[in-house]
């Protein structure tokens, strides 16, 4: 249990990176490491693909990105209003992440190589979820 | 669904989907059907004259998450497959003469013709420009509108490119026909580039 809370509609509550959205609700966005090969996972993964093993730590990320590419989409499916803007970008950990940015990101403004920070996003009735923001 | 000919101007004035995707970037959801016939060596010249011989087959993945891929201007599982469909058949991509191509939206084209190796990285767009990819071109693709003319009934896509490459390898492919095409190529995608299908066939 536990990520019954991620995000505007989230799909299950079982999952084994449920300790995911605890760390949201303390600030901070980990991924998880694998103790073995020392392969970092974002979104976090519960098993290393090359070890095969489960055996995986906690890391905290700075957050620290680049802009690797955008879009803004005007038709929305549920949980969404439309325009959001989805965006792809590369943490300076190494891993990339996929998610929406901030709605305080004028469109003017954003642009493919811009340094942006990814941080914890609280929602209405206690839900988190984590969004990309231009610094 | 968008087979009457159209301007730039209505294209780039037409709504924002995803930006820069504009309404016209995009293929239309659609119903359809294809058919397919399908027989080993023997029988298929019993029943044709002019038989359609598939001369490679590619089949490849890739991760679903984009977090996962090494670039998001090419989708790896076309490369993959193309180049198993040209090793099974000995082919080069110079050796093709007619191609269907996964054009789902605009840029979905012009990724494929570089994942394919009708040109080098970067310049599927000038292919376009230079008209390359027209009847009478380098290298003839969608001759028929593809997806975004034909709209794109998922399941039937596929069978409808086919389709396409059986005439022109027949010369029966009318007004379309690029002149004696012998080798042709289909390139399918499925989901978001989860998996790639290539095959070439010849006469």
């Amino acid at each position: 249990m536990g990520f019954e809370k991620f995000g505007e509609i989230s799909y299950t509550a079982e999952t084994k990176v449920a300790d995911f959205v605890k760390h949201l609700e303390e600030g901070e966005i980990a991924a998880t490491k694998c103790k073995a090969c020392g392969k970092l996972y974002f979104p976090p993964r519960a098993d290393c693909i090359d070890c095969l093993t489960d055996d995986m730590e906690w890391i905290p990320l700075s957050g620290r990105g680049k802009l690797i590419t955008y879009t803004t989409a005007y038709f929305a499916p549920a949980g969404f209003e439309a325009p959001y803007t989805l965006a792809l970008a590369e943490l300076e950990e190494g891993v990339r992440v996929f998610t929406r940015m901030s709605k305080d990101a004028k469109q003017d403004e954003i642009e493919i190589g811009m340094k942006v920070k990814l941080v914890p996003v609280r929602l209405a009735d206690e839900r988190i979820t984590f969004e990309l923001k231009n610094t | 669904m968008y087979q009457k000919e159209t301007t730039v101007e209505k294209v780039m004035d037409s709504k924002v989907v995803a930006s820069p995707l504009k309404v016209f970037d995009c293929c239309a959801n659609a119903d359809g059907a294809s058919c397919i016939i399908l027989a080993n060596e023997d029988l298929a010249k019993k029943i044709s004259d002019t038989p359609v011989w598939i001369t490679g087959l590619g089949l490849a993945s890739a991760p679903l998450s984009l977090t996962s891929r090494k670039t998001v201007s090419s989708l790896s599982c076309a490369v993959e497959a193309g180049k198993q469909a040209y090793k099974m058949a000995g082919l080069k991509a110079n050796d093709v003469d007619v191609a269907e191509v996964h054009d789902c939206f605009t840029i979905a084209e012009i990724m494929a013709y570089e994942d394919l190796g009708f040109c080098k990285r970067g310049e599927g767009g000038r292919l376009v420009d230079n008209k390359e990819t027209y009847i009478g071109g380098k290298i003839p693709v969608n001759v028929d509108g593809g997806l975004l003319s034909k709209g794109h009934p998922i399941g039937a896509t596929g069978g409808s490119q086919i389709r396409t490459i059986v005439l022109q390898l027949r010369g029966e492919a009318g007004k379309t026909q690029v002149g004696n095409a012998e080798t042709g190529l289909v390139h399918n995608i499925g989901g978001i580039g989860l998996y790639g299908a290539v095959m070439t066939f010849g006469r």
